[in-house]
């Protein structure tokens, strides 16, 4: 590089004569013009644009020129500069579309074969059905509670007003434990119901109280299409000042309607458990015919076996001599209790056909359920 | 209780045009739980008549008997000539009247008639059976009727062939619906009808001179009638009427004294019991029985008796088992076997239920009068049945009620029932006002006393109403459960799920997630799963709770362990065709405590002490929450990506530990050794920083597998959920991040190959300080370079400063710091050192 000189005369500077310039200019431009991949404009860039390229060069020599030439001189590499980059820019654009447009094509894959590494899980639909149901009285402000399946007899059946001699204790048929001397008389048995967890819950917290207790129960039925024995239910109780009967159907309404959807008629029927005095069977309108194969051998309904209701549990207000027997005073609480069977909610809500498929644990039949129900 | 609605008209003149689904819907919402409505004879059409039959020509020649016959059917043939039918019954003579089907009609089937040619001859009809017409099953012969019909008479209304018939559940309080008399008052409240009540009878009053009776346990037998009948004919059949109500009620015509108890069993709910007056040797006693005694009751079976029994007897001993069978000795006898009964004693008694309910238990022997008494009779209704059935022998078999009146009543408390007029309000959240509840009270048979409180007095039919909410309850049922208003209570605000509860859903959600599906097995295990596990005999988990009536007799105990009922859904699986697999349970296992005990039965009348319940809890096997899973088949599967990768002990312990950090728990691994599991494939699972160890996981040892049939290698873990989380939660607190950059680097060690490759990356952590921001072992290999016996781990080390960026000096002090802590603890060589 010639060093700065006040009489230096720019001509005499070779690189920065015009002509020169516009010479590498139009080469430069000729050759991203010329170059057919983007490799080739990539050699054109470095050549024409690079620290060595003949501009690059020439705009080095600017600041060895006099004051009053640096502008002029400026003025020319620049605008050769600016034309060479719009150039490249330009190609740059044109051969990434012509790649875009071959190469990615050519890149292409088959992306419907089955990708399936990741092994696929599912929970038991009667877990998540019990979790979607004790949400449902989350959200209302209940608790969950639990207790032991191998429970106490007075927890089972003495504390809920089935005396030892209850016709309805022999109705229930009941797994005994066999005591320590190998007798019958362990005064223990497989919880046949989740109401002893009503009593614990009663004998452990002091009014208001408000759980749902979801868990497994046992009755000597032999398995078959519509019977097992070993079952879940859903039991909820409310203990309160001032509870009702009405109180207990408000609630059953808000469980039906977020559980299975509105617009379904509920048929509260009078029936008999010790526990609850008035007690209830409570039906639904059949969701898939709403009753329209009653009496209609023409269009006959699986779902309700043409009876036109389901049933889905049983309930009432808690009779008084429970509440004794937990240590409740019943002339200041009330209360109200129901008790769900999820088998049989889960056959009609999900058209599951025969119970064996809850129970046999076949992952065809686990694995569309998926994590929620 | 099956009730026939043309008999339960009888009682109430229910609307003509209501069918038994009408009915039916009534009665359930009034409490009576209708299972079915039966219709009887839908598809019969006639004609159908009563025949006479003039004349028998017995066919020849055929493999079975044959008749050509002619009867007079009157005009119901159009012609009024005789009938020409072909039969192949023999059961009937010339002269007797017969039930003939025409061409045309349609017997239930449906099975329609027309003439046709059969045998030689024209048959032009039928001539039927009882099963022909729907009667029953349990009659092939012909029906001969009476010799009173007229030829052509209608016998579609002569033998009630349609009907509909409601089957009613009846729940344990509700024992005075197992009769007409019961469920006639209910659809009569529920129509708002009146009754006709069959009890409601003129009976003489008691006398010295009826049959003699003694009752010594006045507390098991508080009501004895007995009444005598004489002269009766013994070839009296039961009228078609009274044969017909009691087949539509399911109960077989037997002879006519025993049909006439049954019938007024049915029709008011009093068990009665018929014995030959001539068999019955002297006055009759009602006690318990004697040690040694025994009885052959009706049906046959010779009965050792039990000192709680209570019995009928005579001067021979036992003759009945009270209120369950009669016995075999005084039976009323069938005059088709010899000279039949002529003189019967009727027994309309009262007895303890929980006497009956034991007894008939105790024997097995649930009659329909065992039924009835455990739910509680009517006491006062035993006079009127009596009566009733003392009237239908006279009436029916032509014999004569003799004047002596029996009955012995223990004194009968009246209950009467205090309760506050406002008290159903109350119970439902609505208001009925006073008239109301004592109307309603009344429509029961209660009378009803009292203003803002009322004294009721319930029927003597209704034993079941005790207390006032029993009484609420009736209000409520009968104003129907459909008009209570529905309204939501106001709950106080809750705290959601507990720590606890939500580990368990995060337990299976992250299962789940990691491809594992749920199954759900029965607890019920036996020796055989024990064995099949391979468990030494003395291995602590064979030791079970135990069920005396198991379902199954070779698996009577509750599992102690998840794996039988878990490998059992494996094994189930892979019968099925499903192949690769990975499966997971939660539930409860049962530990019998080292100390057993019996659990108390305090009173209920108020809540039990401290020390009651705590013995209540004593007597209850530990029951802790566990998790297992179980794989085989390829954990992730082969692919046109290239090769998958078999389930194996390694996913064993890598579903342990995202059990574990579901539950915000980090576990450590050690060397383990625990049947069913392999004894070198086999990780002890502690949780990290303790000495708890909450369960096991790897290969199964081979002997179980094969014993399991499970495929080579299958693969399980078991962890004790309540053990795992027994520190509770653990509030995590967010780390500083280090924006300075990483230094990475990389070790080789050799160890010896038993070396767990755990104390290896302990020491590593343990040497190389707080700088060491991760540690990651990235290979494992064994070969001739680094010798017999010995092993290489490679790790990856990263470095990190929270506050200024590392000197690679500073990086590499710290990692010759970590090997030397390695060295030192576990005689690691540095590779290529």
């Amino acid at each position: 590089m010639s060093a700065p000189n006040k009489s230096y005369d720019p001509v005499e500077v070779e690189a920065l004569k015009p002509e020169v310039v516009e010479a590498a200019r139009d080469e430069a431009l000729a050759a991203f013009a010329a170059a057919t991949s983007l490799d080739e404009l990539k050699q054109a860039k470095v050549a024409h644009t690079g620290d060595r390229s003949a501009l690059s060069l020439a705009n080095r020599e600017i600041g060895a020129l006099p004051p009053h030439a640096k502008a002029a001189a400026g003025k020319l590499i620049g605008q050769a500069r600016g034309a060479v980059n719009q150039a490249l820019a330009k190609r740059q654009g044109e051969l990434e579309a012509e790649r875009d447009a071959r190469v990615l094509v050519e890149e292409a894959v088959d992306v419907t074969l089955p990708y399936d590494r990741t092994p696929r899980g599912a929970r038991h639909p009667l877990t998540t059905l019990a979790e979607r149901i004790e949400d449902t009285f989350v959200a209302m402000g209940y608790q969950v509670a639990e207790g032991p399946e191998v429970e106490a007899e007075w927890l089972n059946f003495d504390a809920l007003n089935l005396g030892p001699d209850h016709p309805a204790r022999s109705m229930q048929d009941t797994f005994f434990v066999r005591a320590p001397d190998g007798s019958a008389d362990s005064g223990v048995v497989l919880r046949t119901q989740t109401s002893p967890v009503q009593a614990r819950t009663l004998l452990d917290r002091k009014p208001p109280v408000y759980v749902v207790c979801p868990g497994r129960v046992y009755r000597t039925d032999e398995l078959d299409a519509t019977h097992t024995p070993v079952f879940r239910q859903v039991e909820g109780l409310a203990v309160d000042e001032g509870i009702t009967f009405a109180d207990l159907k408000g609630t059953i309404e808000q469980l039906v309607s977020t559980l299975i959807g509105d617009g379904l008629e509920l048929r509260w029927r009078p029936s008999y458990f010790p526990f609850t005095e008035p007690s209830a069977e409570i039906d639904l309108q059949c969701f898939v015919c709403r009753g329209e194969s009653v009496g209609n051998p023409d269009r006959p309904c699986r779902t309700c076996g043409s009876e036109g209701w389901i049933e889905l549990g049983g309930c009432g207000v808690v009779n008084p001599r429970v509440l004794v027997a937990c240590g409740v005073d019943p002339d200041r609480y009330s209360g109200f209790a129901f008790g769900l069977g999820l088998e049989r909610i889960l056959m009609n809500r999900h058209n599951v056909a025969d119970m064996r498929d809850m129970v046999e644990g076949d992952v065809r039949f686990t694995l569309p359920f998926g994590m929620e129900i | 209780m099956r009730v026939p609605l043309s008999w339960l008209r009888e009682y109430v003149d229910l609307p003509a045009g209501e069918t038994g689904r009408d009915v039916a819907e009534r009665l359930v919402r009034a409490g009576l739980e209708v299972e079915t409505v039966e219709q009887i004879g839908g598809d019969l059409k006639g004609p159908l008549v009563v025949g006479e039959v003039l004349s028998i020509e017995e066919l020849t020649g055929f493999k079975k008997p044959i008749r050509h016959c002619w009867v007079n059917v009157g005009e119901a043939n159009g012609t009024g000539d005789p009938q020409e039918i072909v039969c192949g019954a023999t059961n009937f003579a010339v002269g007797d009247k017969v039930v003939v089907v025409l061409p045309g009609a349609v017997l239930p089937g449906p099975f329609p008639i027309a003439a046709r040619q059969t045998y030689g001859h024209t048959s032009a009809g039928m001539i039927c059976s009882a099963r022909e017409l729907g009667m029953g099953d349990d009659h092939d012969g012909i029906i001969v009727l009476p010799p009173e019909y007229e030829p052509g008479t209608d016998a579609i209304e002569l033998l009630q062939l349609v009907d509909e018939v409601l089957d009613i559940a009846v729940t344990p309080d509700r024992g005075y619906c197992l009769s007409m008399r019961g469920v006639a008052r209910e659809a009569a409240a529920a129509y708002g009808l009146p009754l006709a009540d069959p009890a409601l009878l003129d009976v003489p009053p008691a006398n010295s001179f009826g049959y003699l009776v003694k009752v010594n346990d006045p507390a098991g037998c508080d009501r004895f009638v007995a009444r005598t009948v004489v002269g009766i004919d013994p070839a009296a059949k039961s009228p078609i009427w009274l044969q017909r109500r009691l087949q539509k009620a399911g109960i077989r015509p037997i002879s006519l004294a025993v049909d006439i108890t049954n019938y007024v069993m049915l029709e008011v709910g009093q068990p009665l019991h018929a014995y030959d007056k001539q068999r019955v040797d002297g006055p009759i006693t009602v006690r318990r029985a004697e040690p040694g005694e025994s009885l052959t009751t009706l049906d046959g079976v010779k009965r050792t008796l039990s000192a709680e029994d209570l019995l009928i007897c005579d001067n021979s001993g036992p003759i009945g088992l009270a209120g369950v069978m009669g016995g075999a000795s005084t039976e009323i006898l069938d005059p088709a076997a010899g000279p039949g009964t002529t003189e019967v004693i009727i027994e309309a008694a009262h007895f303890d239920p929980v006497a009956i309910a034991r007894g008939a238990k105790r024997h097995k022997l649930p009659s329909e009068a065992s039924k009835r008494f455990e739910r509680g009779v009517d006491p006062e209704a035993a006079r009127a049945a009596a009566q009733r059935a003392v009237d239908l022998l006279v009436l029916i078999a032509g014999g004569t009620a003799e004047a002596g009146v029996t009955d012995i009543a223990a004194p009968h408390p009246v209950r009467t029932i205090t309760i506050a007029a406002d008290l159903p309000d109350r119970v439902a959240g609505t208001g009925y006002g006073r008239e109301t509840v004592t109307r309603r009270l009344q429509e029961i048979g209660c009378s009803v006393s009292g203003a803002d409180v009322l004294e009721v007095t319930p029927p003597t039919w209704r034993p079941d109403l005790t207390d006032p909410y029993d009484l609420a309850e009736e209000v409520i049922r009968l104003e129907g459960y459909d008009n209570v208003p529905a309204r939501m209570p106001t709950v106080p605000p809750g705290k959601g799920l507990t720590e606890a509860q939500r580990t368990h859903r995060r337990v299976g959600v992250a299962l789940a997630g990691a491809g594992f599906v749920e199954v759900n097995n029965y607890p019920f295990v036996g020796e055989a799963s024990f064995d099949a596990l391979g468990l030494e005999p003395d291995d602590r988990r064979r030791r079970t709770v135990t069920l005396v009536n198991p379902l199954n007799d070779e698996e009577p105990g509750l599992r102690t362990t998840l794996l039988p009922g878990l490998l059992g859904a494996l094994r189930r699986n892979i019968g099925r065709g499903n192949t690769d697999l990975a499966i997971f349970e939660t539930g409860t296992v049962f530990l019998p405590k080292d100390e057993l005990s019996v659990a108390p039965r305090p009173a209920v009348d108020r809540r039990p002490s401290a020390e009651e319940l705590a013995a209540l809890d004593a007597a209850l096997p530990h029951q802790p929450r566990r998790v297992a899973v179980a794989l085989a088949g390829e954990r992730l599967p082969s692919g046109w990506w290239g090769k998958g990768s078999a389930a194996g002990w390694a996913d064993a312990i890598e579903a342990a530990r995202a059990v574990a950090r579901a539950a915000g728990v980090e576990l450590d691994v050690r060397r383990g050794q625990l049947l069913p599991w392999h004894p070198g494939r086999c990780a002890e699972l502690v949780v990290a920083g303790t000495d708890r160890v909450v369960g096991h996981a790897g290969e199964l040892h081979p002997r179980a597998v094969k014993a399991l049939g499970l495929p080579e290698r299958t693969a399980a873990m078991e962890l004790d959920l309540d053990l795992l989380s027994a520190d509770g939660a653990v509030r995590v607190d967010g780390p500083p991040v280090s924006g300075f950059p990483v230094a990475t680097q990389d070790v080789a060690l050799i160890v010896d190959a038993a070396v767990p490759a755990a104390e290896v990356e302990a020491a590593l952590r343990a040497g190389a300080g707080e700088l060491l921001e991760a540690i990651r072992l990235f290979d494992v290999f064994t070969g001739e370079q680094v010798g017999e016996g010995r092993k290489s781990l490679a790790y990856a080390l990263r470095f990190r400063a929270a506050d200024r960026t590392l000197t690679a000096d500073e990086a590499s002090a710290a990692r010759e710091a970590a090997v030397a802590e390695a060295v030192a603890r576990t005689g690691a060589v540095l590779r290529g050192a």
